[in-house]
């Protein structure tokens, strides 16, 4: 365990900086696809290394690729998702913080098999100060000709910059990322058409995220079935795991899919356990937009089995009792942490982040808030909880973009394990408002 | 989303610097001719750098003027992000991280402690006009919280007493730069 395709060299001194990364091995991959590689066999190669993409909903990559229309004398765009504003998720920051030019790298060997001439990186506005490490990288790769034209004298040119958002979750959504790059509000587009066939400008286009573009320098380089070697049936390859929350070690790891739950959240390799002595109540494991895990259906599933880090495992059980790998946004409660104050936290930031188009989201957003807050402050009734759940299915299923069910799922999640918590609070306002609920849900072994 | 535009000051007349400007033009240079609207956004951040911290309607109008579109396709967007001022803030802009995972490792203590130590409501600014307190969802420092952005700096790990050094710093430095 332990192998790091990504972050391997991200502890050595000047790894941002060209001289250094490239005496490191980078660039290799793009010498390797340009000089021996035909586009389709990049393709080939992601589509052999099983990459599912790693910006939430685990599409094969190599196959999204495959989709893309390629109608005579029309341009492709590829364009890479820094939005990175899933609660929970910062991943993509570090890898581009620390080794902006993998990224910088990914991006030229992607839009070589896409045969995009033009790419971009859309970046959260919050990042700017990451933007100008990136910004800078891709600076420097041009300057040593890995950009522009004719790059490495195979004939193919690429440009590539990196554009801000201005503070909008739903720019991560792959329409309304495009809107925003169009100079627009991120209201998210109708599907049909796809990105695949009209995109940018109307054009065909590839979103993918960080670090699903930085797994391809990898692929390139070793080859997909070598990539494919690590994980678990359909989940190959390692993952960037952001954890958060009440940890020993919170921090972005990459583990090879497949590691066990809890060796991950409690050997000291990694997260090395529950913060100051506590136990565990509940998971997150992968965003915000995930269902929770109660402490039990943690490392174990339903069934008894472990429960694996794998897209797979983290879902076995379905919603009654699994969850999702989602971004890999690990986020971990301690017995102290109030899973009705949660609830009501994500729920006041989807209601927040809803762009306002469909108003089953604009509308349920805030009213599941609204619900919540007065739940959480011990001013609720027994029937607000199934108002939420009424709430709940109105919205699910009815809206242009998934943010509704995002925003949906986990409150249906944390009702369906947590409901004598809910209920707690009405039946005891007065402690409800004590800020921390202090008492571990009493039907639920801690672990 | 913010609320709307509201402030309109008829005698400003904004103007980029000379560096600025070409700044400005290299951002528009990196999208294909026809396509100048795409760096609008960047060119807000870039206006409200410039500008005092926010986007008045003549910097609005300005901004509309160089990339050649209607004055409400910029409003449009500057009132749909939220990172864009329309009001004008104090002359530093504390924004602390409320969501989930911060808020799991103390966030909301940080929020009331900044509250009574500057004696201020969130979203407020302070009679002095030098902090404005806002909070923020998420901005993907969730394993380093709690945390707070001011500028283009991320304050991370925080503690009560890593506030109070920072707001003792933040008022050295701004209280001798003008208010531009
Ligand atoms: C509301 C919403 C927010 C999203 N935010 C992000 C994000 O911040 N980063 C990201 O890579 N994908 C995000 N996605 C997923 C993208 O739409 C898209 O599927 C992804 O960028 C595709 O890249 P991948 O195939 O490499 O994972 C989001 C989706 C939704 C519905
Ligand atoms: S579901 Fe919500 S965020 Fe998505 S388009 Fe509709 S209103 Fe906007
Ligand atoms: S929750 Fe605060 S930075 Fe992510």
């Amino acid at each position: 365990m332990g192998r790091k395709l990504l972050l391997e060299h991200v502890n050595v001194p000047g790894i941002e900086t060209y001289e250094v990364y490239r005496k490191n091995g980078g660039y290799r991959s793009v010498e390797k696809a340009l000089k021996t590689m035909s586009p389709q066999n990049v393709v080939e190669e992601v589509q052999a290394s099983g990459l599912r993409g790693r910006g939430g909903a685990g599409f094969p990559t190599g196959m999204k690729w495959s989709f893309l229309a390629k109608p005579e004398g029309v341009p492709r765009y590829l364009l890479c998702n820094a939005d990175e504003s899933e609660p929970g998720t910062f991943k993509d920051r570090y890898l581009m913080e620390k080794l902006p030019h993998l990224l910088v790298e990914g991006m030229i060997v992607s839009s070589y098999a896409l045969g995009a001439n033009q790419s971009y990186i859309y970046i959260r506005g919050e990042y700017m100060f990451v933007l100008e490490i990136v910004e800078k990288a891709i600076a420097e790769a041009y300057a040593n000709g890995w950009l522009g034209k004719n790059i490495m004298g195979s004939g193919y040119d690429l440009d590539l910059a990196i554009c801000p958002g201005g503070g909008a979750y739903i720019c991560g959504e792959e329409t309304a990322l495009i809107e925003s790059l169009e100079g627009k509000r991120g209201n998210p587009r109708i599907k049909p058409p796809f990105p695949a066939v009209k995109g940018l400008w109307g054009c065909p286009t590839v979103v993918n995220n960080v670090e699903s573009i930085a797994a391809v320098v990898p692929i390139v380089n070793d080859g997909g079935a070598e990539y494919a070697k690590i994980g678990i049936g359909k989940s190959t390859g390692t993952k960037l795991i952001s954890a958060s929350g009440n940890l020993v070690k919170p921090g972005v790891y990459e583990i090879d899919l497949g590691l066990s739950v809890e060796e991950f959240i409690y050997s000291d390799e990694w997260c090395g356990g529950i913060a100051n002595g506590k136990k565990i109540k509940a998971c997150v494991p992968g965003g915000s937009s995930v269902p929770i895990l109660p402490a039990n259906l943690i490392c174990k599933t339903a069934e008894g089995t472990d429960r694996l880090m794998t897209y797979e495992s983290l879902a076995e059980g379905g919603f009654a009792s699994g969850s999702m790998l989602g971004s890999g946004g690990f986020i971990v409660f301690d017995e102290d942490q109030c899973i009705v104050r949660n609830t009501w936290n994500f729920a006041r930031f989807y209601a927040h982040e809803s762009c306002g188009q469909c108003s089953p989201c604009r509308e349920g957003t805030g009213w599941m808030e609204k619900v919540l807050r007065r739940l959480e402050y011990g001013q609720g009734n027994l029937r607000d909880i199934d108002l939420l759940e009424e709430i709940n299915k109105k919205i699910e299923g009815n809206t242009i973009c998934p943010l509704g069910d995002a925003a949906a799922w986990p409150v249906a999640a944390a009702i369906r394990h947590f409901r004598e918590e809910f209920e707690w609070h009405v039946t005891n306002p007065d402690e409800a408002q004590k800020r921390n609920f202090g008492i571990a849900s009493n039907h639920m072994p801690l672990v | 989303m913010n609320t709307g535009v509201k402030t309109y000051d008829e005698n400003e007349k904004p103007q980029f610097s000379e560096t600025t400007m070409a700044e400005v033009k290299r951002v528009i240079g990196l999208f294909p001719e026809g396509k100048q609207k795409s760096a609008l956004i960047r060119i807000l951040h870039i206006a409200e750098e410039e500008f005092g911290g926010w986007l008045s309607v003549p910097t609005m109008n300005y901004v509309a003027e160089i990339l050649n579109i209607q004055p409400i396709e910029v409003y449009e967007v500057a009132t749909f992000y939220t990172m864009f001022n329309i009001d004008k803030p104090g002359k530093v802009v504390l924004e602390v991280c409320r969501t989930g995972p911060c808020m799991l490792v103390g966030s909301d203590n940080i929020i009331e402690h900044i509250e009574n130590k500057l004696n201020v409501k969130v979203g407020e600014t302070t009679a002095d006009g030098m902090f404005t307190l806002k909070t923020a969802e998420c901005l993907g420092a969730c394993g380093y919280g709690p945390m707070l952005q001011c500028g283009k700096t991320y304050h991370e790990h925080l503690t009560t007493e890593k506030v109070d050094e920072l707001l003792d710093t933040l008022r050295k430095e701004h209280s001798t730069s003008s208010n531009s």
